[in-house]
């Protein structure tokens, strides 16, 4: 191909995008007015933007067909490779560690504050990941279990005063339950009719919670919802705030070794097989029932738990928390990571939850970010940033 | 019971079908094709909504009279929804047809999310006031108590929007070849079908039906955002999945039940739960029948 | 002494199309039985109604492993393996992202019992669990003679070592009857004769009966004590192979395709 030809395709992309947005990106009406605003500049942008993002997108595509021929054998990548070096194991632990322990120290209580929130984050992605991931099953309602957690704490301490230590084990409990509970009906529906009842589920909660005025409080939600406390302390807002921290922290920390033991076990590699092929699945004497449950029902554990923890952290609840979009994000950072990988989800969520809070003046185009980076990911890197290259059982003679 | 509140209530279930109809169209010969939910449809429709009262505005400022400016605004709703449909599936899931389908279903994800917020950031979060490019007809006055004038326009394009389209696929050579590539794409491929070109012109088409619900419903209620297209989508999707996705009599079925179930669900016992129902609705059915109502049970290959 | 399978009569059909017409099949202790046919005369429905993918229209599918029969048609796919039944795909079906090992390990789900608590605390008798688990797999894989395999991907094993591993990830299942679904596709003669041999040794040795589908003329005759025929879902003749190779009506059934060994 030459230069010449690069050259018209991207000028024909560029006209193609031109006349693609010239009325959603040039036009403005104004309605009140009756006037219109054109808006030619925009028009420009789009067109020099799509001649060069046009060449872009044709060298990676041709790039990535190249490369698809002979990266069968390359094996794993830096990243994998260093995480599967045992002797970087420890000294990374203790640096993560003390980073960690200080963090709350060396920051201020706004970044402290960043950091909880991405840290549910990657509680969030992480039992999803036990779903998705492990289970291959699009769970497009995940959020509705992080609602089942964050509102099991704050009605039931606002009913019968129960406090954060005993709602968090119940927030997660209560979450499997309903795991079960909507997991159930759904068993014997394949995969993108699963995601879409899942989705349908999630509505619903969503949508009950914002009705059912005599039991949630509808739309405007519940406020003073208590921050967790130390036995014989009173604990400033501060202190509170970073205690909150080192809860999800440990968490997180908590998250990561049962779902670690869950994947190398009986019930992991069931997980794994159901993914891989349901019909041989079966065959090998697995009940396809009780594995699938299994997955949602400690997928959502995990959304339940950090649900107690955002209902403490805010303080303040209300439905608009759990719209689907919150579901798609959680989605994200498990796809951005690497599905399957839990490296690669702790990055994911971390890098989707950070970058933007970080970037404020970036804020009003984070959902577009997040969009164009699901395509994007897909098309190019399906893998995610860490792709999963999963750690199998090693025989070892003795 | 009151008979006039029940027409009433059966006639609104009845508009309401059939926007879902026009919607759910696309999504059924979409995934009869390439088995993919196209989650980002609903953005298709709402673009072709914008498309359409921007245009409307501007010919009408320039004092067009009401008969071109319905006619240009409808043209350019259809034709920027067709191109929005073949652009995406050239960007969003051309690259990723051999790929497993949850990756394309992803893809499908952000694409939605994607256009969402382009249409929110080149227009507005507010809702924009759409003008009525549906007049009342004269003649129709006497019912119009039960049925306004839009609903029978609504209704009336729904059907022949229906009727062209099985023609297309019954009689024309695209559509032969629109059908075989559904049954084996590859084995259409070997037959000298371009399965590329017949795939483009499975989203073209289903654009347009969808532009044409997206300005309809628009006109209907009144107004439009960048977010009607997502429960639209959605319900849309119920409908398609009700029917029997794949299947076209069985989306435009789908859709009708939906519509009534609704619009009598909201008429005799609440409105705060309608979009509940819908949901639970769709549970239900699947749960005793997964492949739909029209839909062929499908049989393991083992 | 009852046989370990029998199948009584057996109907299925696919809306109008009746797939297998009341089929009567056994299979006795220890004894290896082929089920041959040409293409599409519905051996593998046959096998998946035995196996619980599809339940048969009518007719009674009979297991009897310990001296009590039992009916089984209707029965969930996972509950049959748990009762002794294995099986083999035809289109290799093995876990893609996992090793030959993990593969085998699978297999021995339906005899272990480490539930969500014991993967979690991963205690005494997980890890006693485990262990036994990793040392039956690699026992059966040395078995079948992948050992050389153990640590591979499934998928980079050649194409008739894939169909071994089947083999293999079924035998982890414990099961009293082992149903091979064309072992042989696509080996070549040096391969179906270790496989030849390889089947009587898991009879002889492990004392699991085999029912066999199989294209391959010189492998059934040489390994089945019993054969079935069967065409168009009818059973069109049974017995010894000598009386198989001699009997018109499979000679008609088969005309086109050869018969010899």
């Amino acid at each position: 191909m030459t230069a010449k030809d690069e050259i018209k395709k991207s000028f024909l992309a560029s006209i193609w995008f031109m006349f693609l947005t010239f009325p959603l990106m040039v036009i403005k009406v104004n309605t009140v007015t009756d006037t219109v605003e054109w808006r030619w500049h925009n028009m420009v942008l789009v067109g020099i933007g799509a001649f060069f993002l046009s060449m872009l997108w044709r060298y990676l595509l041709k790039r990535q067909a190249d490369g698809s021929k002979k990266e069968k054998k390359e094996g794993p990548g830096i990243i994998q490779r260093l995480l599967q070096k045992k002797e970087l194991t420890l000294p990374g632990i203790i640096i993560i560690g003390c980073f960690t322990l200080l963090f709350p120290h060396i920051f201020s209580m706004y970044q402290t504050n960043i950091m909880i929130s991405a840290l549910i984050y990657v509680m969030l992605g992480l039992g999803l990941n036990i779903v998705i991931g492990l289970a291959g099953l699009l769970d497009l309602g995940y959020v509705a279990f992080f609602a089942v957690g964050a509102y099991s704490y704050a009605l039931l301490n606002l009913h019968y005063g129960v406090v954060f230590w005993i709602a968090l084990p119940l927030g997660g409990l209560l979450a499997a339950l309903f795991g079960i509970i909507l997991g159930y009906p759904v068993l014997r529906l394949r995969g993108d009719y699963l995601a879409i009842v899942t989705l349908g589920f999630g509505e619903i909660i969503r949508l009950v919670l914002e009705n059912w005025n005599e039991f949630s409080f509808g739309p405007s939600g519940i406020a003073n919802i208590p921050k967790p406390g130390l036995p014989g302390t009173d604990l400033s807002l501060q202190g509170s705030t970073i205690f909150i921290f080192y809860i999800i922290v440990a968490l997180v920390i908590f998250t990561i070794f049962v779902i670690n033991r869950l994947e190398n076990s009986r019930i992991g590699r069931a997980w794994i097989a159901l993914k891989d092929d349901e019909i041989a699945c079966q065959s090998m004497g697995i009940n396809k029932a009780k594995t699938k449950l299994r997955a949602f029902a400690l997928g959502a554990t995990w959304a339940g738990m950090g649900g107690v923890v955002f209902a403490a952290k805010t303080t303040f609840i209300n439905p608009a928390s759990f719209t689907i979009w919150e579901s798609v994000i959680i989605l994200c950072t498990v796809v951005l990571g690497g599905m399957g990988s839990i490296a690669g989800v702790i990055s994911g969520a971390l890098l989707l939850i950070l970058l933007p809070e970080y970037l404020r003046d970036f804020g009003q185009f984070r959902m577009i970010t997040f969009g164009a980076v699901l395509v994007l990911m897909m098309v190019f890197r399906p893998g995610g940033m860490i792709e999963n290259v999963r750690k199998t059982y090693k025989f070892e003679k003795n | 019971m009151d008979f006039e509140y029940f027409a009433q209530l059966f006639l609104g279930g009845l508009t309401r079908g059939s926007i879902y109809a026009l919607i759910a169209l696309g999504y059924t010969m979409v995934y009869g094709i390439i088995e993919l939910i196209n989650f980002a449809h609903g953005e298709i429709y709402m673009i072709g909504a914008f498309t359409g009262l921007i245009i409307a505005s501007v010919f009408t400022m320039l004092g067009f009279p009401t008969l071109a400016v319905v006619v240009l605004a409808g043209m350019a709703a259809i034709v920027y929804s067709c191109a929005y449909g073949f652009t995406m599936e050239k960007i969003a899931y051309k690259p990723l047809r051999n790929a497993p389908r949850l990756s394309a279903l992803i893809s499908a994800i952000g694409m939605s999310l994607f256009l969402q917020n382009y249409v929110l950031l080149a227009q507005t979060s507010d809702f924009l006031p759409f003008p009525s490019l549906i007049p009342d007809f004269e003649f129709w006055e006497p019912y119009a108590h039960i049925l306004t004038s839009p609903e029978l326009v609504i209704i009336i394009t729904t059907v022949v929007v229906m009727i062209l389209l099985t023609f297309l696929i019954k009689f024309t050579q695209i559509g032969k070849a629109m059908r075989a590539t559904s049954q084996d794409k590859m084995m259409a491929a070997l037959l000298g079908i371009n399965v590329d070109r017949v795939i483009s012109v499975t989203f073209i088409v289903g654009s347009a039906t969808a532009a044409i619900g997206g300005i309809l419903i628009a006109s209907h209620i009144g107004q439009i955002n960048f977010y009607m297209g997502f429960i639209a989508g959605i319900k849309a999707f119920v409908a398609a999945v009700l029917g029997g996705i794949g299947s076209i009599p069985g989306a435009v079925l789908g859709a009708l039940v939906l519509g009534w179930t609704e619009s009598f669900f909201t008429g005799y016992i609440s409105s705060d739960y309608e979009d509940v129902f819908a949901f639970l609705f769709l549970v239900v059915i699947l749960i005793f029948r997964p492949s739909g109502i029209l839909g062929r049970a499908e049989t393991k290959k083992v | 002494m009852k046989p370990i399978l029998e199948v009584k009569n057996m109907t299925m059909d696919f809306g109008g199309l009746r797939a297998i017409d009341s089929l009567d099949l056994y299979i006795n202790k220890g004894e290896i039985v082929a089920l041959i046919g040409p293409n599409g005369a519905g051996k593998t429905t046959f096998f998946n109604c035995i196996t619980g993918i599809y339940t048969p229209t009518s007719g009674d599918v009979l297991i009897n492993p310990q001296g009590k029969q039992e009916r089984i048609n209707g029965l969930k796919t996972n509950i049959v393996t748990r009762k002794g039944l294995a099986r083999t795909f035809q289109n290799i079906r093995l876990f893609t992202s996992m090793t030959v090992l993990e593969n085998v390990m699978v297999g021995c789900h339906a005899v272990t019992h480490t539930g969500v608590m014991g993967a979690i605390f991963r205690g005494k008798s997980t890890l006693a669990e485990e262990k036994f688990i990793v040392e039956k797999s690699y026992e059966i894989l040395k078995k079948i003679g992948l050992e050389k395999y153990v640590d591979e991907l499934a998928v980079n094993l050649p194409y008739g070592a894939q169909r071994l591993l089947e083999i293999a990830r079924a035998m982890a299942t414990d099961p009293f009857l082992l149903l091979l679904d064309e072992p042989a596709a696509g080996m070549n003669p040096q391969e179906t004769a270790e496989l030849d041999e390889l089947i009587l040794k898991i009879r002889d040795n492990e004392g699991i009966s085999i029912l066999l589908i199989e294209h391959d003329m010189k492998l059934v005759m040489s390994l089945s004590e019993r054969i079935y025929v069967v065409d168009y879902g009818k059973k069109i003749g049974e017995g010894v192979p000598e009386e198989i190779r001699n009997n018109p009506v499979v000679i008609k059934a088969y005309l086109g395709e050869e018969i010899d060994a």
